[in-house]
């Protein structure tokens, strides 16, 4: 039992400091520790995972280390595994914070943290497509033939209240999310 | 612990939980949620503020919803603000997933919540899409060629080419730091 609890840790810990970016390019990252090489979880139950993580809110990472944590070591397991997942993203993102405060003087230093803000924009237009594609096309590539058009006008409206209205973002969610129950 | 201390941790840990609670579709739209918080409605953090934090939360390893949280409650109320926001984000993901972990094939079969869950896919996508818009138009802003053409550049390298997020923000860090390094040494010039 304590045998198993320190692996969990030292394994969430390990997907945690990987898992990089987020989105999809952590899934066979996590696929890789928890299936092919502890094997706690079958392909079909980590597959699962990513359909519940989809339907709940919160982190991939997060959801598959509450997950697989209460299936193999029950709540003490869940805690333990979700903390190992989010430790490294803790410390390292103070200490580059700081980083970056100390040094916001120097100019190739703070022209460094603009240039992480550029391409982080780019990297979350790449994830907003992939987004964009599943609520218009239902599926992750861009696809005509299964459009959804009240999708599309649900999007449309939305965007015109938070930019021109400045309404609360989660307002706007779980509006659509009552919507979805009417026109799905 | 001072009144005043406690105040502001139990603020941070209500904000933090209901905000993760709502965390739908990848942990982007954390920051459109957070800039309504934090930002707008009491006025804690400045906008680019958020925004550089956020720009540290994505390139760091872990989920950027719980790295942004960890980095506003930090910012605002120090190491004891970053724990108690981090509880507060992996609360809600726990509770739940093991809650459902017992009965999460009906969960997952069940057509109400899929309804729901398929609704709000619009209403994600419509506020990513709103702080991109504010974000890029940030960066225009800055009139710097290199931070403009990277928008673009790291799209391209993750969405067409997928190449690994770790390389592509590596790159533009190494790009920028030249850069800046450049731009120094020729308006040091005339003076030296």
């Amino acid at each position: 039992m304590h045998n198993i609890i320190l692996i969990l840790l030292a394994t969430f810990l390990r997907i945690g400091l990987l898992s990089i970016g987020g989105g999809y390019a952590i899934i066979p990252l996590i696929q890789e520790q928890v299936v092919n090489n502890h094997g706690w979880l079958s392909l079909q139950e980590y597959l699962d995972i990513i359909t519940i993580s989809q339907m709940t809110p919160g982190p991939l990472v997060v959801n598959t280390a509450a997950f697989v944590g209460i299936r193999i070591a029950g709540v003490s397991g869940a805690v333990v595994a979700t903390l190992g997942s989010v430790f490294s993203g803790f410390i390292i993102s103070i200490l580059l914070y700081n980083f970056f405060k100390k040094y916001k003087h120097i100019d190739s230093i703070s022209n460094v943290l603009k240039g992480l803000l550029s391409s982080s924009v780019g990297l979350i237009a790449s994830a907003a497509v992939t987004i964009i594609a599943v609520a218009f096309f239902g599926t992750t590539t861009i696809n005509f033939s299964t459009i959804n058009i009240a999708a599309i006008m649900v999007f449309a409206i939305s965007v015109i209240l938070l930019r021109k209205f400045r309404l609360n973002p989660m307002l706007i969610i779980a509006a659509t999310g009552v919507l979805g129950l009417i026109l799905y | 612990m001072q009144p005043n201390k406690l105040k502001t941790h139990l603020m941070l840990l209500r904000i933090t939980f209901s905000i993760s609670a709502f965390t739908f579709g990848g942990g982007y739209v954390v920051i459109p949620m957070m800039r309504k918080y934090f930002v707008n409605d009491l006025e804690l953090i400045s906008e680019q503020e958020l925004l550089d934090m956020a720009a540290i939360a994505q390139s760091t390893p872990g989920a950027i919803a719980v790295n942004l949280a960890v980095l506003v409650g930090y910012r605002i109320s120090g190491i004891a603000g970053a724990i108690i926001s981090c509880v507060g984000t992996i609360l809600p993901p726990l509770l739940i997933l093991s809650v459902i972990s017992s009965f999460y094939k009906a969960f997952r079969d069940n057509k109400i919540i899929s309804a729901i869950l398929k609704g709000m896919e619009a209403g994600v996508a419509a506020a990513i899409i709103d702080i991109l818009i504010d974000m890029w138009q940030g960066i225009r802003k800055e009139k710097n060629w290199l931070l403009t053409l990277l928008v673009p550049a790291a799209f391209i390298a993750n969405f067409i080419f997928n190449i690994n997020v770790a390389i592509i923000i590596s790159t533009s860090s190494i790009l920028c730091l030249a850069q800046g390094y450049f731009k120094k040494k020729r308006e040091g010039k005339p003076n030296a």
